[in-house]
């Protein structure tokens, strides 16, 4: 047994691990069992406290690779920056990619993973055109959209329940290098961001927005709106240099109020929130977290929620919810690091269980400070309900059965998907029966 | 592009470092007992940049099927230039004591094989007046212990072996390079709890690529198990009999 934690850090469970490094093995004659990739959810959707956690990144093998076509088929706890750094050099790239290139391809389909291209090109589910799923009985599944298409689309999203993903085969796009051109500007407030993302849509395949979520009054909802596009460029700018690693935890985290604020205002001011032309590389661009390993650590061994949440449909119906959610952070005065905002696209998601769809998303990053952040926490999922929003699963650790089962109203139909042998810390909350 | 026969080619460790090759575009033989892994590791390093990978299937307690293996590789890869030997199993401690049979097989498994292997790859290394030789020995060689004797001891021996070959081909400008690595997080010690000591296989491969590029005669991996096991063996036989390590 070991003491697994998720990347929010919270909460800790005693589990027992077993390293898979064999696609051709059978599965333990175990229960209950959950597949658990690289460690990236934030919460307990990739714990199984008390059960067995079957590790997966010792399947990362590729299975085949058409340049032509661009589709590739590989083992699936190959980490998607495993996979850009195979397939880039021929010209591919993923198709969507998460803020975090350091999670693996059946975490990716697991949790119906988006990125900052969502409008465009819908989330990771929509490019995954054949899995393996490996079942405690002894079978396998091989699934598309047309053969076991149930299984296909309960899988997508599915929170690696119904199954082992074995392998997969993904469809790329093709990209002409690793860099990314595009601009940056500053915005004062939710209507100067809304006008922003409708004008960027059409001509940026990729769109965020860092929002300010400190300043209060006038200054709520100010940010910085970054797009970009792959290009060829001629003279590029230097290399990324390597990421730096957070060696240990701080026994009392460096974020607090204070921090906080003097870092939005500074990210807000710093001059490259206003660009009108610039090159990035993939990697800053896309994975702006990735340069510092661990950076969880920073929030000290308490560790911290994240929250992300989406609020459905146009601008006009999305724009006073997410008004009072950022009003209800503000008065709370927790402070959110970073919030991210982005506006998704009409892209229908394929999972039953998929989070991504018509609307805006805001991801909130807060210390762990027990009760006080929990209550409000709870204030905001109250919102998002009774606006027909939802919460996304792969971040979170400590929504209400209720309120998943707002969110989730199909919840109730992954019940026969989900494998006898298979279960998680987080479905046993989130599928309790509610009064 | 370089000609390398692997030995023990599913083993993690062996994994990582085939893929270092692979990336230079290299030509590789892979031997093991499970065909169906090693299948999917060549075509893995097929795509991953290797001249050349092929399975080859073989259980390397059968000392007799050694020479055609040797044989088979010179063919399909046109030569060798290099031969990393890996393969091993860590003994359960506890049943080999238990059991004079299990110890010999485990012997067998884990000493007997290797010599065997490196007899004939010294004679055709010697023939052929080059090659780098690598075998995969470990820090349990160093001392015996009483967790792990039976696997130490027949470290031991190859340890021991491999550093007599190198005196006898270092006229012959063939390099012998020992590795001894320390804990690395493989399927082979998945029952173990890890703590800081804990290195992954990719960190290990690394250190053999460079070895064996090199020449390097002997080289633990990560490098601080040097002075570790320095210490370990510098303490008088009669303090370390009281010891429970």
């Amino acid at each position: 047994m070991a003491v697994v934690e998720p990347w929010g850090r919270w909460p800790r469970y005693e589990q027992h691990v077993i390293a898979l490094n064999s696609r051709f093995e059978a599965l333990p004659e175990l229960s209950p069992m959950l597949p658990f990739g690289n460690g990236r959810s934030y919460g307990d959707v990739c714990l199984n406290g008390g059960g067995i956690l079957l590790a997966t990144r010792g399947l990362d093998r590729f299975i085949d690779f058409d340049q032509s076509s661009g589709i590739l088929e590989c083992e699936a706890g190959v980490l998607i920056s495993e996979l850009i750094q195979f397939a880039l050099p021929y010209g591919w790239f993923p198709a969507v990619t998460p803020g975090t290139a350091l999670v693996t391809i059946g975490g990716a389909i697991a949790n119906d993973v988006h990125g900052k291209n969502h409008h465009c090109v819908g989330s990771f589910g929509n490019h995954v055109l054949e899995f393996e799923l490996q079942r405690s009985d002894g079978t396998v599944l091989h699934c598309t959209r047309d053969t076991n298409p149930a299984w296909y689309h309960a899988t997508i999203g599915g929170l690696g329940l119904t199954g082992l993903i074995r392998t997969a085969r993904l469809q790329l796009r093709r990209v002409p290098g690793p860099w990314i051109s595009g601009d940056s500007q500053r915005f004062s407030n939710l209507q100067a961001f809304f006008e922003l993302s409708a004008s960027s849509d059409q001509q940026f395949e990729y769109t965020v927005a860092w929002l300010d979520c400190v300043g209060r009054g006038p200054r709520l909802g100010r940010g910085v709106f970054t797009r970009g596009n792959h290009a060829k460029v001629n003279a590029p700018t230097p290399l990324p240099r390597p990421p730096r690693t957070v060696r240990f935890t701080p026994p009392l985290s460096p974020v607090n109020r204070l921090s906080v604020r003097i870092f939005n205002e500074c990210y807000f001011r710093r001059r490259s929130a206003q660009l009108p032309h610039a090159t990035w590389h993939y990697r800053p661009f896309l994975f702006p977290l990735d340069g510092v390993l661990q950076w969880n650590r920073l929030y000290g061994p308490r560790g911290l929620f994240q929250y992300q949440c989406l609020l459905p449909g146009t601008v006009a119906e999305a724009a006073e919810p997410l008004r009072e959610v950022l009003r209800r952070v503000s008065a709370s005065g927790l402070g959110s690091s970073l919030a991210v905002l982005k506006s998704f696209g009409a892209v229908p998601s394929l999972g039953l269980l998929s989070f991504p769809r018509l609307g805006v998303t805001l991801a909130l990053d807060f210390p762990n400070r027990g009760e006080t952040t929990l209550r409000v926490l709870e204030d905001l999922d109250a919102i998002i309900g009774s606006a027909g929003g939802a919460v996304y699963p792969a971040k979170d650790a400590r929504m209400s059965a209720r309120s998943f089962q707002r969110y989730f109203p199909r919840w109730a139909e992954l019940q026969e998907f989900i494998d006898p042998k298979f279960s998680s810390s987080f479905w046993r909350r989130v599928s309790a029966t509610t009064a | 592009m370089k000609r390398l026969l692997i030995i023990g080619a599913t083993s993690a460790i062996a994994e990582a470092t085939a893929r270092l090759f692979a990336a230079r575009g290299d030509a590789i033989l892979l031997v093991g007992r499970d065909a169906e892994r090693l299948n999917a590791i060549a075509e893995d390093l097929k795509l991953r940049g290797a001249g050349l990978a092929v399975p080859y299937p073989l259980d390397l307690r059968e000392l007799q099927l050694h020479s055609p293996m040797l044989e088979a590789a010179v063919a399909r890869l046109g030569g060798i230039d290099m031969v990393l030997i890996a393969h091993g199993t860590l003994s359960d401690q506890l049943a080999c004591q238990a059991s004079p049979a299990l110890m010999v097989q485990e012997f067998t498994t884990n000493a007997i094989s290797t010599m065997a292997l490196c007899t004939l790859v010294a004679e055709r290394f010697q023939a052929q007046r080059r090659g780098v030789l690598c075998v995969i020995a470990s820090v349990a060689a160093d001392r015996g212990r009483r967790s792990n004797y039976v696997y130490g001891a027949a470290k031991a021996a190859v340890v021991a072996f491999a550093s007599g070959l190198r005196q006898r081909l270092y006229p012959y400008g063939v390099s012998v390079v020992t590795i001894k690595p320390g804990f690395v997080d493989t399927p082979m010690t998945r029952a173990h709890r890890k703590n800081g000591l804990w290195a992954t296989p990719a960190t290990v491969a690394g250190d053999i690529v460079r070895a064996m590029d090199r020449g390097t005669p002997v080289v633990y991996t990560p490098w601080f198990w040097r002075p570790i096991m320095a210490i370990i063996r510098g303490i008088p036989e009669t303090i370390f009999r009281r010891l429970k390590l």
